[in-house]
């Protein structure tokens, strides 16, 4: 599905990923745990094609295309969606509008026609309940004065109706009640299938107690240091990053 | 601001002004210069009564003494007041059939998506179509009619209905009040009036459609509105221009009466051409519009959609007299390339628990200056008055300013007064969002702005919500991807 080759990456001349290589292939889901400020939601932004930051060697292939000078809007288009950390407040722009013009510039590029009204609004719907929100959640402005639940739910919702190839999860389980945990891990178990791929970014074991990963890594000052199974997970829990610093 | 957005942004912001075109007609057209001869003249051509052309006269006369405000931040070339004409019109005369108006003029109007002809209008919208200095055509009238709603070009309001002109002709707006008003008091020469009978709920919106076409003419139109007893209005005005190289000067003035329980709405949309990038052309749009609520319970709303012109100077406002009355200004203003907004309201409030709101958005973008400028006067008697105002502003890209000017004054204690402000740039992380949700830059932009002028869009009537919808979206945006 995706394939990170030796990527070097860097924001206002300061390098932040020095060589990182990772390959998820379709039906997986992997793990990233480190420390804050390690570069993960560096990673999670270059996957996505972030401006801010700039790529200085290194490659990334969605399907064997490359992407890594392709446009925000057409990596998202080729698959990507990334739940963000800190989702931002569009003041005015409803859920409902947002949503369908995400979707059906989507289905636009995939050459299938735009989805109507009614049909996007049945398909939000159950959806919607599921996250066990009301329909009137449609209705607001995206994620002006949500709570931190139900930004992370408005995320899930996105994901759940866009349906990409790869979703990049970032810190989505964090400061959420043990409930919405529960919910947002349901949204990705319905999501994830043989056909596509999931990249959490976590510091908890919490969520991986019911999203089961495949591969977990570890990273440190821009490097993954380490990769294994479900174990890695217990050890970081226990005895935290140090001794992977020798 | 990444340098892609910026380059993407910019581009669009080029576009083209779809509205520029001229129209070829023959028309009878003053030469250039202003004196009491001139205003003599248009007052014959108008047929007017004595009183009236008096009353022009003693403006011109005040005018002269008077000199050109400078406190508005705006910057231009200074007007050659003699080297404009004050009357263009084309030369067949208003009749009551279209047959009569010029093809070249119908067809002007339809191109700009306004049919004169009444099968084919927007059901319940009257049109009042304005083509430089006269009125054209006014539809539905008759209609009109029957409720004893009154809908006509104020030349004809001189002649069929002198009594109300002359008892409400600069009751709100004395001719002295300004500059530019007082300039317009000399030289007006048509506009619309409109008045509403006693507990009449006017059956269909009503709107004029300005039009300015010929070059080196000043367009001063005239409009006056009341609302009598119990009786509602809802107005919309629209406004288009030619792409010219020279500047036009545009001062229109407009009064509004609201007596007891009344209601008159009054919505603008103004896209006039606003000049090229290099800021080129464009028209001078300074305008003086005030409303009297009279009665009591009476209210008046502004709403204005500010997207063309080269400079614009008005500050709709509302003098609230009667007890309970309530004023009411929603603004979205729009400056890009080297377009000057100066603009805003001034709520006075004089009868007890009076109560305004004012809901500004300023857009700029390009090197664009967008002013906020707006006062709120509670005077002594105005027991437990209050005024809640939002001022907004939003910036796209860092060549562009916005700047926000509040005035208060308060003489009572007892008022209650709500300010909030707030200036943003357009978010990189909100273009990045919505960039990250497949949805293309220029989209983004426009989806961003049009929340962000959601609160003001909401308070114009429904077809032309949609309208300004639009017309924000092919200003900030359009041609890319
Ligand atoms: N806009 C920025 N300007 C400068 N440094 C930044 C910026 N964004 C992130 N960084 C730095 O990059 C490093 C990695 O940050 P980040 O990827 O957010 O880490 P994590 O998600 O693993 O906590 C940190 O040292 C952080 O300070
Ligand atoms: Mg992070």
């Amino acid at each position: 599905m995706i394939k990170i080759k030796n990527l070097e990456a860097s924001i206002d001349d300061k390098t932040i990923l020095k060589g990182i290589d990772m390959e998820i292939p379709a039906g997986e889901v992997h793990v990233i745990m480190g420390r804050n400020g390690s570069g993960k939601s560096t990673l999670a932004n270059v996957i996505a094609g972030n401006e801010a930051y700039e790529v200085d060697s290194g490659s990334i292939a969605m399907n064997d295309t490359d992407i890594t000078e392709m446009s925000i809007e057409n990596r998202a288009l080729e698959g990507i969606f990334l739940c963000f950390q800190y989702p931002v407040a569009i003041p005015g722009v409803g859920m409902a509008y947002f949503l369908r013009s995400a979707l059906n510039a989507h289905r636009k590029h995939q050459g299938k026609d735009e989805m109507d009204a009614l049909e996007f609004l049945n398909n939000a719907k159950a959806i919607l309940s599921e996250l066990g929100l009301d329909d009137s959640f449609l209705k607001r402005s995206i994620n002006d004065g949500f709570s931190g639940g139900e930004k992370k739910k408005s995320e899930i919702l996105q994901l759940l109706t866009i349906n990409p190839k790869l979703a990049v999860l970032d810190e989505t389980d964090s400061g959420l009640d043990v409930d919405a945990l529960r919910t947002v891990a349901k949204g990705v178990n319905k999501f994830k299938n043989e056909n596509n791929s999931v990249l959490i970014i976590t510091h908890y074991q919490r969520l991986l107690n019911y999203i089961k990963p495949d591969v977990v890594h570890l990273m440190i000052d821009g490097k993954i240091v380490e990769s294994g199974d479900m174990s890695l997970v217990e050890k970081v829990e226990k005895d935290g990053y140090s001794w992977l610093e020798k | 601001m990444v340098d892609k957005n910026q380059q993407v942004i910019d581009k669009t912001l080029e576009q083209e002004y779809k509205y520029g075109f001229t129209t070829d007609v023959d028309q009878t057209k003053f030469e250039p210069g202003l004196d009491e001869e001139v205003i003599a003249k248009l007052s014959k051509i108008k047929n007017e009564p004595e009183w009236l052309l008096e009353w022009r006269l003693k403006a011109f006369k005040n005018w002269k003494k008077m000199s050109e405000p400078t406190w508005a931040k705006i910057d231009y070339e200074p007007i050659d007041y003699q080297a404009l004409s004050y009357y263009a019109a084309p030369k067949q005369k208003k009749n009551d059939s279209l047959d009569d108006v010029d093809p070249e003029i119908l067809e002007t109007y339809n191109k700009l998506g306004i049919s004169l002809d009444e099968q084919k209008r927007l059901e319940g919208v009257a049109v009042d179509a304005v083509f430089d200095s006269v009125s054209i055509a006014t539809t539905f009238k008759d209609e009109l009619a029957k409720h004893g709603v009154i809908f006509c070009s104020f030349s004809e309001a001189v002649q069929d209905h002198p009594e109300l002109i002359k008892k409400y002709l600069g009751s709100v707006i004395p001719a002295t009040d300004n500059y530019f008003a007082a300039l317009n008091s000399a030289v007006f020469s048509d506009g619309s009036f409109v008045y509403i009978p006693k507990g009449v709920r006017c059956p269909m919106e009503l709107s004029t459609y300005f039009r300015i076409n010929a070059t080196n003419t000043g367009q001063f139109e005239r409009t006056l509105i009341i609302a009598d007893e119990g009786s509602y209005v809802s107005y919309l005005e629209g406004c288009t221009a030619p792409m010219r190289d020279e500047n036009q000067l545009h001062a229109a003035c407009v009064e509004l009466v609201a007596h007891k329980d009344a209601t008159i709405k009054y919505s603008t949309i103004q896209n006039w051409f606003s000049g090229d990038k290099d800021g080129k052309g464009g028209i001078y749009n300074f305008v003086t519009k005030r409303g009297n609520c009279l009665g009591d319970n009476s209210k008046i709303s502004w709403t204005q959609v500010e997207t063309g012109s080269a400079i614009t100077w008005k500050y709709p406002s509302v003098i609230m007299q009667g007890d309970n009355s309530v004023g009411e200004f929603y603004s979205v203003a729009v400056t890009k390339n080297k377009q000057q907004a100066d603009t805003g309201t001034k709520m006075i409030h004089i009868g007890k628990n009076t109560k305004s709101t004012i809901i500004t958005k300023g857009i700029s973008a390009g090197e664009g200056q967008n002013t906020y400028r707006g006062g709120v006067k509670i005077l002594k008697n105005a027991e437990n008055a209050q005024n809640f105002s939002q001022c907004d502003s939003i910036l796209i890209g860092d060549k562009c300013g916005a700047h926000t000017f509040p005035y208060i004054d308060v003489k009572n204690p007892s008022a209650k007064m709500e300010h909030e402000a707030t200036t943003s740039s357009i978010g990189e992380d909100q273009l990045f969002y919505c960039n990250q949700r497949g949805i293309k830059l220029d989209d983004a932009v426009s989806m961003i702005v049009n929340g962000f002028c959601k609160e003001v869009f909401e308070e114009l009537p429904m077809e032309f919500a949609v309208e300004a919808k639009q017309l924000i979206e092919v200003t900030l945006e359009n041609s890319v991807g």
